[in-house]
């Protein structure tokens, strides 16, 4: 009588069955982890997915300690930010990682993007997962620019009037567009208010929805590799790919390697060089933001400037504006741009890799050319590299389906 | 590697490297470089020292507490109130300047700026060569004008220290366009102090201003030198396991 009582109180196969009898706590673990397959090809590019998801973390924890002590008014906000990076306890290391965190946040991202772009990522059948990271990126530009108002300098008022009338350029609705944005006459503490809103609790909601759904439909296909072919073509008997090593431990531990790595970069700057020679802090914003006297030069902060150069490039506001957002959405229709066969560099012909080339240093030039004034040369120069910009897509699907490719290997390299 | 792989591998790192690119503000005269040293204590007690004597009877400083000073420049609580709190009761309070803002406005044209964050905005560079580029100028209702801002409204405030000085122009015709090019100083009037002191002298106040407008400065780099050791360490150890782990994949 005693033995039957029990075993009836004890719970059979321990804590972790008491759970995964209520939540799939094992099973989702292997899924996802340990027996979710990667390919043992990837090279350091397959850093950067990760990387992404470090600086989100490190963005949202900043983040929330540096909402405990700003104050979202016009009045406060600037006196705010000094009184976090001067009187709370470690408030300046708080600050300086969230700021370079923005900058380093769009560093990982493009590279990440990428790495996409070497190696086909984008295409059958990952087309959703570059969909859902190209809106990442989206929600991500809304974000920053959120973001870079609330110190409420200089460059943070100017920048965001300067960007935010573009939208005046739409015809029609641009005025009423604008005021909707603004909520009111001119940037002001009203302004002020929402963009918090917006950057701490819609904006991130959205961003941690993505990148989770962005998770879900690859785990779902499975990743690509530097080959660009399907490891899941290729399984042993136990019905494990043969070219796959499990995430973790085996991705995690290299992915780990990674992130040392980059913190020590991140570190680097967050405690030797905060404000990166003015381009993560602009000098004109330690002035406190001031409506009557417009700083000598705006300029948006660097990670938008690409799309800022092809915005002036264009003397014509409306399309200067109508470029600029085609510029920035083009990228979205990759999968159907390109018809290569192949998914990787590694295979493709020169036509592929000079046009990759020629991107690249494009937007790297429009970038540099965003930052400097709008005048002569500059504009020139930009108008230039727009083309080239934007003649990367056009003719993207003429290119790739005449590009003679390499023939692509069973398994990987 | 293949040939393109390494143009693209290279550009790629120019990505990274592009973030690394400074730009600063543009001024249209060249700065002399201010050449200040962050680590001198004796020199941001000068430093300190100047400020309150000459800057802090129209500038506040409203983001810089006295014993923020008082911690980071080695001076104790008896030394900042005898010598640097000449308007201020307790070491907790930030520099407040004597002069009401308002007054200020009315009498200067506009309100002396507030100089917490000074030398972040503008550069050390720019304030050290603002201070040295006061000239004589009838014309102006302060009788001295600046080459590095022009028409500036505040005063020789230094003018005991460094003299007076003339500044020495150049005409320049292209077509119908005269432009004047600024060519040098020639003194006026002597002051007490040599023209290398009274670098030295500038060169203290800047430090300082420097200083307090990112007072953890020093610190964050002596924090931040243990951190890239600890991480380096991190870094071995996680080389380490990653090769026991991928030992048997081949």
């Amino acid at each position: 009588m005693a033995r039957i009582e029990a075993e009836v109180g004890k719970p059979q196969g321990g804590f972790m069955k008491w759970i995964d009898d209520r939540f799939p706590f094992t099973k989702t673990m292997k899924q996802h982890a340990t027996e979710y397959y990667a390919s043992k090809n990837f090279n350091w590019w397959y850093i950067f997915g990760v990387l992404a998801t470090v600086v989100l973390v490190i963005q949202l924890v900043t983040g929330i300690f540096l909402t405990m002590n700003y104050k979202p008014s016009a009045a406060d906000a600037f006196a705010s930010v000094e009184y976090i990076m001067r009187d709370v306890e470690w408030g300046w290391l708080i600050r300086y990682m969230h700021s370079t965190g923005a900058s380093f946040f769009f560093v990982v991202v493009y590279l990440h993007m990428f790495r996409a772009m070497l190696y086909g990522s984008y295409k059958k059948p990952r087309e959703l997962i570059w969909i859902i990271g190209m809106l990442i990126f989206f929600v991500l530009m809304a974000e920053g620019f959120a973001g870079y108002l609330l110190p409420w300098g200089q460059m943070s008022y100017w920048g965001a009037q300067v960007i935010i009338s573009l939208f005046g350029a739409i015809p029609g609705i641009g005025d009423a567009l604008v005021e909707f944005i603004r909520g009111d006459y001119s940037i002001s503490d009203i302004t002020l208010n929402r963009f918090f809103a917006l950057h701490v609790i819609v904006l991130p909601l959205l961003l941690i929805g993505l990148v989770f759904v962005h998770i879900v439909a690859l785990h779902h296909v499975g990743s690509n590799n530097p080959d660009g072919i399907e490891i899941k073509e290729h399984k042993g008997p136990d019905g494990i790919p043969l070219d796959g090593v499990p995430f973790h431990p085996h991705h995690t531990s290299k992915d780990l390697i990674g992130i040392i790595v980059f913190l020590m970069i991140f570190f680097g700057v967050v405690f030797f060089a905060p404000e990166m020679g003015g381009l993560f802090l602009e000098h004109a914003n330690f002035e406190p933001a001031n409506m009557t006297a417009t700083p000598e030069h705006i300029a948006p902060v660097w990670y938008y400037t690409p799309y800022y150069a092809i915005l002036r490039a264009v003397p014509s506001k409306l399309w200067g504006f109508v470029l600029f957002a085609i510029a920035v959405v083009l990228p979205l229709f990759l999968p159907w741009l390109d018809r290569c066969r192949v998914r990787s560099i590694r295979y493709r012909g020169w036509m592929y890799k000079t046009a990759l080339t020629i991107f690249v240093i494009s937007f790297i030039a429009l970038g540099w050319l965003g930052l400097q004034p709008a005048e002569g040369i500059y504009v020139r120069a930009a108008q230039f590299f727009s083309v080239l910009y934007f003649l990367f897509f056009i003719l993207m699907p003429y290119y790739t389906t005449i590009d003679k490719t390499k023939p692509v290997p069973d398994r990987v390299t | 590697m293949d040939k393109p792989k390494i143009l693209l591998t290279v550009t790629a790192v120019a990505a990274l490297l592009f973030a690394g690119q400074g730009y600063t503000a543009g001024s249209s005269v060249e700065l002399e470089p201010a050449d200040i040293d962050p680590d001198n204590v004796a020199s941001l007690q000068r430093g300190a020292r100047n400020f309150m004597n000459y800057c802090s009877g129209c500038h506040s400083a409203e983001y810089v507490r006295y014993n923020t000073i008082g911690k980071h420049l080695e001076l104790s609580e008896e030394q900042l109130i005898d010598n640097l709190m000449f308007n201020a009761e307790k070491t907790f309070e930030t520099i407040q300047s004597a002069m009401p803002a308002a007054d200020a406005a009315r009498w200067y044209g506009t309100a002396p700026p507030d100089l917490s964050l000074m030398a972040r905005s503008k550069g050390s560079d720019y304030i050290f060569n603002f201070l040295k580029s006061f000239y004589v100028d009838p014309t102006s209702p302060t009788g001295v004008d600046n080459t590095v801002l022009a028409g500036t409204s505040m005063p020789h405030v230094l003018w005991e220290l460094q003299g007076f000085q003339k500044a020495i122009f150049s005409e320049h015709t292209e077509g119908e366009v005269t432009t004047e090019v600024f060519e040098g100083f020639e003194t006026l009037v002597p002051g007490s102090m040599d023209a290398e002191d009274y670098d030295e002298f500038v060169r203290d106040t800047v430090n300082f201003l420097a200083f307090i407008s990112e007072p953890i400065r020093s610190d964050r780099r002596v924090i931040g030198t243990w951190v890239m050791i600890y991480l380096l360490v991190f870094l071995v150890i996680a080389i380490m396991l990653k090769k026991q782990i991928w030992k048997d994949v081949k």
